[in-house]
C-alpha cells in the first residue's frame, strides 16, 4: 500500500492556513457532547488536554505517575525553538523549516515542518501568557542561546530546566481545567489496550496501577502523547516509567509504525559507572556552546587531563568540522565519540568516554559567568561522579535519548486507524532521521496547543457523539486479554527477574542496532530477539498478586512490549540500506566515514504493519517528495 | 561496601506497618541509592520475596517522584538532593540505614515507601495557575519584566512537587510548595491579575486537604532538594494579608 500523508497543496506558507480554511468545525453547543480521551501527560499530551478542555470537550486525561506534572518532559533542560528572530541575526520561519528538514537529513515532510517553524513563534507567547519564567536581559526582554545544529541563536531557555517550567506551564493549564470540570486525570493507570469499534478507535483498556483494577473508557477519539520508546536499549536517558507499551498495543490493534529505526543518541551523556547502572543522565547540549571537546592525541594516555599539554589534544570536533565545530548536530557529535573510543582514545572507566572542557571559556568569562550558565548542570555531574567540573573537565559519553520514528500520522496527525491520533515524541512525523536540539518542546506543545484543536473537530465534525458505551461487546473482549496477558505473567514463575531480561535486551540492542549498525549485526539481532522473547515467557519471575500496586509487573508487561518491538526497529534498521541521520549503516559511508544516503531508493516513510505474533510485519511506503527544497547532502564542515 | 537496611514494609492503605530489616552487600561506592535498592529488590525476588515498592521515575532529581525518608531526613543526608541524585559514597561500610515513606496526614501510604500526594494535584487545582486559554494572546516581548523579577520567579518555581517540604514539617505543612507556586505568580505581571484570589484559595485548600499552619521552624527549606527559600513563605503571607479583604470578595 502507497500510504499518502494528506499533506494540503499549494504554496509552502499558505499550506496550514489553507488547509484549516477547509477543516470542519464543532459548534459550542456540540463540543460538550464529544468524550476525548488522551494518554500521556507530558507536553503534548497536557497541552492537548487542557487546549481541548478550554475549548469545550470533555477530556479524560491518562498518566502512568502520580501526577501529570511528573511526565518525562520534565528532564528536558537546554531550551525551545522558535523562529522569532528576537537576535536579529537573519533567523526566520523559511529558515527553522529548512535546519529541522536539514538536520533531519532530508527524511522529513515538508509540509509538517513548515508548519511547525510557523507554530513556534506562537508557542512562546503563549508560554510567557501561562508566567514560564524565560530568562531575560537587563532591559526585560527574553533571552536567546544557540544550539547545535543552527547558526543562529533562537533557543529560549529558563535556566536548565526548561523542559520542567514548560511541562509546569501545560501542568496548570491542565489544573485549570481539572478544576473547571472539563478534564478528568486518571494519574498512576496505565493504558493496556486500543479499543476499536468498526475500525474506529473509541477506547482504551487501562489498569489502575494502585488497585490492580482493568477497565475500559469508552470515547468519541483517542489521543496517544505517550512519548518515547528509546528504553528498548535499556541504559538511556528516558525516565525508568518510559515505554513503547501504548503506542506498540496500539500498533497491535493496527496503527502503522513509521521509522522505528531512527533513534537518537544524544552526545553529552554522563558515562557508566558500572554493572548496577539503571539509567543514564543526560546533561544539556546548551553545554557544547562552551565546553571544547576532546580526548587525548595518544592512544591510552593515562596522564590526568590538566597534565596533558595542549599540542597534544586532539579536538576532534573542531578538526573535523571547523564551521560548526563543537556544535555539530547530535548523531554527528554522536558518532566521533564513539569512533574515537572505539579507536582507543577514550578516557575515563573502559575508555568508554571523551572530555568536555570548560577550562578556556572560564578564563575568557570567568567562572562565575559560567556558573550562571550552567551551574545545575555542574552540581549534577559532581552529585554523580563526585568530580569539580569547574577544575577538570567533564566525561561526557552518547546515550541514547529521543526516539524519532513512532506511530505514522497524516498531516492532521491522525493514524490510519480512524479517530486515533498521535502527538509528540509518540508520532514519527516531524523530525526525519534526527532531530535537532530544543525542537522536542517545541514539536510537542505544537502538536497538543495548536495543531490536534483544530484537525479532531474535523474528525468529530463527521461523527456522531457519545454512540458507543463501554459495555460495548469490544470493550469486553479488550479487558478479558489484558487480564488474560496479566495472569499469564504472573503464572510464569521463573528464575529471572524482568529487569535481567531487560538489561540483556538493552546488550543486544546497543551494541547490534545502536549507533553503527550492519546487515550481519542486524541480521544477528534478529536471531537473538525472538529467542529473549521466548525464554522471556518461560522464565520470568514476578512475586505479589494482580489486584495491588505491583512495580514488578508493570514493568515486565513493559519489556515484554519492547521485547516484540526491538525486533521490528532492528527490521527497519535491516531494511533501511542507507545511512541518514541517527540511523547509520556501516555499508553505506564516505570515504571519510560521514553517512551516505540513498535518496533515489530511500525517500520514503517506512511504516510497518502488525501481521500477528512471530509473523514477518508488512512494509508499505510513503514516498517522500520535496516541493520546495533541494535534496542536498548534509554538511557541517 | 554492607549495609544494614530497616525498611518500612506495609500491604495496603488499611494495613499495619513495620520496619523490616535487610541486608545489602557489596554495594558500590558509584551506585546512588535507588541503585542499591534496586540490587536489594532484585535479591528478594530471587528469594521469592516481594520487593520493596517505591516511587521513583527520571531519576535525575527533577520528576519529584522519589520520596523516602531516610534516617530521618526526607531524601537523606545530602543538601540540596534528591533520593534518585544521592549517591552511595555519602554512607560507609557498617551503616544502618531507615527507610521510610513521606509521614504526613494528607500523604496517605500505598504500599511500603509509595504514599498518595494527590492533594498536592488538589492544592494546584485550587488556583496555582494563570487562567488564560491558548491562543490570542501577545507577542511574548510585549510583556517586560525586570531581569531580576524573572530571576525570583524562576527561583521559586524551581520546585519539583516533591512534598520533602510536608514530609520533614513538624506540623505537615505545605506552605513552602503552595508559596513557591503563589510566589513565583506573584512576582510576573501575567499572575498579578488573579493574584489575590489565588493565595487566597491556595490557601483554604490548605486546610481542606488537612496539611498543617506554618510556625517556622524552617525544616522544609533544609529538606527541600532544589532549596526552595522560605522567604517565599514570607512573601506568602503578605501576600495573604494584602489578599484577605479582596481576595474572599472576588471568590464569592
Amino acid at each position: 500500500m502507497i500510504l499518502d500523508g494528506k499533506c494540503p497543496s499549494g504554496p509552502l506558507a499558505n499550506k496550514w492556513d489553507t488547509h484549516r480554511q477547509t477543516l470542519k468545525l464543532v459548534t459550542p453547543a456540540n463540543k460538550r457532547k464529544f468524550k476525548i480521551i488522551v494518554v500521556g501527560t507530558g507536553l503534548a499530551g497536557a497541552s492537548a488536554a487542557a487546549t481541548l478542555g478550554e475549548l469545550g470537550y470533555r477530556v479524560e486525561a491518562f498518566c502512568y505517575q502520580d501526577s501529570p506534572r511528573r511526565a518525562h518532559s520534565i528532564a528536558a533542560q537546554g531550551g525551545i525553538n522558535a523562529a522569532k528572530n528576537y537576535p536579529n541575526d537573519g533567523d526566520s520561519i523559511y529558515r527553522l523549516f529548512y535546519d529541522t528538514i536539514k538536520g533531519g537529513d532530508f527524511r522529513a515532510r515538508e509540509a509538517n515542518v513548515y508548519r511547525l517553524a510557523q507554530i513556534s513563534n506562537a508557542i512562546i507567547d503563549q508560554c510567557v501568557a501561562q508566567g514560564v519564567p524565560f530568562a531575560r536581559d537587563y532591559a526585560g526582554y527574553l533571552e536567546n542561546r544557540s544550539f547545535g545544529g543552527a547558526q543562529v541563536s533562537r533557543t529560549f531557555f529558563a535556566r536548565g530546566q526548561t523542559g520542567q517550567q514548560l511541562l509546569l506551564g501545560a501542568y496548570q493549564a491542565l489544573s485549570c481545567q481539572i478544576a473547571a470540570g472539563s478534564v478528568k486525570a486518571f494519574p498512576r493507570t496505565e493504558m493496556l489496550d486500543l479499543v476499536l469499534v468498526d475500525g474506529q478507535a473509541r477506547g482504551i483498556t487501562v489498569r489502575d496501577l494502585t488497585t490492580g483494577e482493568i477497565r475500559c473508557h469508552a470515547a468519541d477519539a483517542v489521543i496517544l502523547a505517550t512519548g518515547g520508546y528509546v528504553n528498548v536499549f535499556n541504559l538511556s536517558t528516558n525516565a525508568m516509567g518510559c515505554s513503547v507499551t501504548a503506542a506498540w498495543r496500539a500498533h497491535k490493534k493496527g496503527a502503522l509504525f513509521a521509522n522505528p529505526c531512527y533513534t537518537q543518541i544524544h552526545p553529552t551523556c554522563i558515562p557508566v559507572s558500572g554493572d548496577h547502572q539503571s539509567k543514564l543522565t543526560l546533561m544539556s547540549e546548551s553545554l557544547r556552546n562552551d565546553g571544547r571537546i576532546w580526548v587525548p592525541k595518544k592512544s591510552g594516555d593515562t596522564r590526568l587531563p590538566q597534565d596533558i599539554p595542549e599540542t597534544e589534544r586532539d579536538y576532534y570536533l573542531e578538526r573535523k568540522y571547523p564551521s560548526f565545530g563543537n556544535l555539530a548536530p547530535r548523531d554527528i557529535a554522536s558518532r566521533a565519540a564513539k569512533e574515537v573510543c572505539d579507536a582507543g582514545y577514550g578516557v575515563g572507566p573502559g575508555g568508554r568516554g571523551v572530555y568536555l572542557d570548560f577550562g578556556d571559556s572560564i578564563e575568557r568569562l570567568g567562572e562565575d559567568a559560567i556558573r550562571a550558565r550552567y551551574g545545575n548542570l555542574f552540581e549534577m555531574y559532581e552529585r554523580i561522579t563526585d568530580e569539580n567540573a569547574y577544575r577538570q573537565p567533564m566525561r561526557i559519553y552518547p546515550a541514547p535519548h529521543y526516539s524519532m520514528g513512532g506511530l505514522w500520522v497524516d498531516y492532521n496527525l491522525q493514524s490510519n486507524v480512524d479517530g486515533l491520533f498521535v502527538l509528540g515524541e509518540a508520532n514519527f512525523s516531524d523530525h526525519g532521521a534526527n532531530r535537532l536540539g530544543a525542537s522536542a518542546l517545541m514539536q510537542g506543545l505544537a502538536d497538543g496547543y495548536f495543531v490536534i484543536p483544530y484537525t479532531i473537530a474535523d474528525y468529530l465534525a463527521r461523527t456522531t457523539p457519545g454512540t458507543i458505551e463501554d459495555t460495548h461487546e469490544a470493550f469486553r473482549q479488550s479487558r478479558q486479554q489484558v487480564a488474560q496477558q496479566t495472569d499469564r505473567l504472573l503464572s510464569i514463575n521463573g528464575r529471572k527477574t524482568a529487569s535481567e531480561f531487560h538489561r540483556e535486551l538493552g546488550d543486544i540492542m546497543w551494541e547490534q542496532v545502536g549507533m553503527a549498525r550492519s546487515a550481519t549485526r542486524l541480521t544477528e539481532a534478529l536471531k537473538r530477539i525472538p529467542e529473549l522473547r521466548d525464554e522471556f515467557w518461560q522464565n520470568v519471575r514476578i512475586p505479589g498478586s494482580a489486584q495491588q500496586l505491583n512495580q514488578e509487573l508493570e514493568k515486565a508487561g513493559r519489556i515484554a512490549d519492547f521485547l516484540e518491538f526491538g525486533e521490528l526497529l532492528a527490521r527497519d534498521a535491516l531494511n533501511r540500506e542507507e545511512s541518514c541521520g541517527g540511523h547509520f549503516r556501516v555499508e553505506h559511508q564516505t570515504p571519510d566515514g560521514e553517512a551516505l544516503r540513498n535518496d533515489a531508493d530511500f525517500a520514503y516513510v517506512a511504516a510497518w504493519q502488525y501481521k500477528g505474533a512471530d509473523q514477518t510485519p508488512v512494509l508499505h511506503k510513503e514516498p517522500l517528495t520535496f516541493e520546495n527544497i533541494e535534496l542536498a547532502v548534509r554538511s557541517y564542515k | 561496601m554492607d549495609l544494614t537496611l530497616h525498611v518500612w514494609r506495609q500491604k495496603g492503605p488499611k494495613d499495619k506497618g513495620r520496619l523490616t530489616t535487610y541486608k545489602a552487600t557489596d554495594i558500590s561506592s558509584d551506585m546512588s541509592f535507588l541503585e542499591m535498592l534496586d540490587v536489594v529488590n532484585e535479591g528478594l525476588i530471587k528469594q521469592g520475596i516481594e520487593p520493596i515498592a517505591f516511587d521513583h521515575d527520571c531519576r535525575e532529581g527533577i520528576c519529584g517522584t522519589c520520596s523516602q525518608v531516610i534516617n530521618g531526613d526526607p531524601h537523606g543526608p545530602q543538601a540540596r538532593t534528591t533520593v534518585c541524585q544521592l549517591h552511595m559514597r555519602q554512607f560507609k561500610d557498617g551503616d544502618e540505614i531507615y527507610i521510610e515513606p513521606w509521614r504526613s496526614r494528607a500523604f496517605p501510604v500505598i504500599r511500603d515507601l509509595v504514599v498518595d500526594r494527590s492533594a498536592m494535584d488538589r492544592l494546584m487545582q485550587a488556583g496555582g495557575f494563570v487562567s488564560v486559554k491558548t491562543g490570542g494572546v501577545p507577542d511574548a516581548n510585549t510583556i517586560l519584566i525586570p531581569k531580576d523579577d524573572a530571576e525570583t520567579a524562576m527561583d521559586a518555581a524551581e520546585c519539583i512537587g516533591c512534598g520533602a517540604c510536608v514530609a520533614a514539617c513538624p506540623n505537615g505543612s505545605a506552605m513552602l510548595f503552595v508559596a513557591s507556586k503563589v510566589g513565583q505568580l506573584a512576582k510576573l505581571p501575567q499572575g498579578r491579575a488573579e493574584a489575590a484570589r489565588r493565595v487566597c484559595t491556595m490557601t483554604d485548600a490548605m486546610l481542606e486537604e488537612g496539611f498543617g499552619n506554618c510556625s517556622n521552624h524552617y525544616d522544609c527549606e533544609a529538606a527541600c532538594p532544589k532549596g526552595i527559600s522560605v522567604k517565599f513563605i514570607a512573601q506568602l503571607n503578605r501576600e495573604y494579608f494584602m489578599a484577605l479583604p479582596k481576595g474572599h470578595k472576588e471568590k464569592n
